[in-house]
């Protein structure tokens, strides 16, 4: 902790119904209601969303230290996961 | 093992990663707060982005002096809200060097205590309410010029945070350019004050984009590794020709006597500005740099008690959970 007691929080907002809540940036807050009213008088100040999510990031767990994952390499060799994988004769309608 | 082989293989790593690395700035893709960087990007990053901040921080202050003063309601409330929106960006940014394993508390320190800089345009004084007028079409434009190409610098969360930042500047700049219309409309005293906002703000706002190039040590470096996209005199020339027009249409005189469109090279020519004037305002010897400090260092302190509160009452709270759990 640093600055003051305050942690650090990552802000999720929905931009409007039917939309996943989307990671926007983080903030600093002593508590999680705090982060709320930050979140909202930092990152809707122009309608940018109808709810809002914080979370600790201390409580994230994230996959790998770095980004260029080899825990993401089990998916990079099954071609036949894909669509366009499968040869299907142009004149079958409607796949 | 030897220490010969360890530090051979040591070295090798470091090389990929460094490879890697270089790779994906190469293909323009974005590094991101947990890849591997080398220390000097790092570095260089977080000096940029927190100059950045502490000047949006500092850059409330010449016009939030008005906002007490706006001749009426309808301006106050838009001063108001720009002047939040530039503690909005002060945040962002705050964040963005927070990925890179900056302190937050030892930021505004750094600020306070003059250990770190930010913009010189803001140790100039708002001498009229025509000098509100003025920042937002002069000085957010060029910070505009500056912030568009930063969109897509190659480190991840500032390239978003400018993304988020160049969205409410447009508003900050045709409020601005909106105010200096109204009163060019209005009284010749009204015109003659646009006039000198105008003549006070026009070489400062040039300087904003930084030394010549030729007197830019850091730019060639930065430019490679994708932190910027553009050098500070393509900037700043980009900024005169956008500008000039807006000028004309407000019809004030930009005070440059070597200012004209330049047919052959497509561009208007413009005078050089005082670079001994930048130095020496930089290294805080500007008419307000004492004043802006001063005040950057009371906020902080009288909002002391406040921040204990939230933390007191946090902590309490938490003991409250643990104890019912
Ligand atoms: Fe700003
Ligand atoms: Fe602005």
């Amino acid at each position: 902790m640093s600055d003051a007691g305050t942690e650090l929080y990552e802000v999720f907002v929905r931009g409007k119904r039917g939309l996943n809540h989307v990671h926007v940036g983080s903030l600093r807050a002593a508590d999680p209601r705090m982060a709320l009213t930050r979140a909202r008088d930092l990152y809707t100040r122009r309608n940018e969303g109808v709810s809002i999510w914080v979370v600790r990031s201390a409580d994230i767990t994230a996959s790998t230290p770095d980004e260029k994952d080899p825990f993401f390499a089990p998916s990079g060799d099954k071609v036949y996961r894909h669509p366009t994988f499968y040869a299907i004769p142009d004149d079958v309608p409607h796949i | 093992m030897g220490p010969m082989t360890t530090q051979a293989t040591t070295g090798d790593a470091e090389a990929r990663l460094q490879e890697h690395f270089d790779a994906t700035i190469g293909r323009d893709q974005r590094i991101e707060p947990r890849d591997w960087m080398p220390d000097g990007y790092r570095r260089t990053l977080i000096r940029q982005i927190a100059q950045h901040a502490h000047s949006e921080i500092i850059g409330m202050q010449p016009e939030g002096q008005w906002i007490t003063r706006a001749p009426s309601l309808r301006r106050k409330a838009i001063l108001l809200a720009k002047v939040q929106d530039e503690a909005g960006h002060g945040l962002y940014l705050y964040s963005a060097a927070e990925t890179l394993g900056a302190d937050r508390a030892e930021l505004t320190e750094m600020l306070i205590d003059g250990r770190q800089k930010y913009s010189s345009i803001f140790n100039y004084p708002t001498l009229t309410f025509a000098d509100v007028g003025v920042i937002g079409w002069l000085v957010d434009g060029a910070a505009i010029c500056n912030q568009v190409p930063l969109c897509r610098s190659s480190y991840g969360p500032y390239a978003r945070a400018m993304i988020r930042i160049c969205k409410e500047e447009s508003f900050h700049q045709r409020q601005g350019y909106e105010l200096l219309l109204t009163m060019m409309r209005g009284t010749d005293a009204q015109r003659e004050m646009v006039q000198d906002a105008v003549n006070r703000w026009w070489w400062p706002s040039l300087m904003m984009f930084g030394p010549p190039d030729d007197a830019s040590p850091n730019s060639a470096r930065s430019m490679a590794w994708k932190i910027k996209r553009h050098s500070n005199d393509e900037l700043r020339q980009r900024f005169v020709d956008m500008t000039v027009p807006q000028a004309e249409k407000l019809g004030v005189t930009l005070p440059d006597p070597e200012l004209r469109w330049n047919d052959e090279r497509g561009h208007y020519d413009f005078g050089a500005p005082d670079w001994d004037e930048l130095r020496r305002v930089i290294s805080g010897d500007g008419p307000c740099n004492a004043e802006r400090i001063a005040r950057r260092r009371a906020a902080h302190e009288e909002g002391a008690w406040v921040r204990e509160a939230a933390a007191a009452y946090a902590a309490k709270r938490a003991a409250g959970r643990r104890a019912a759990a």
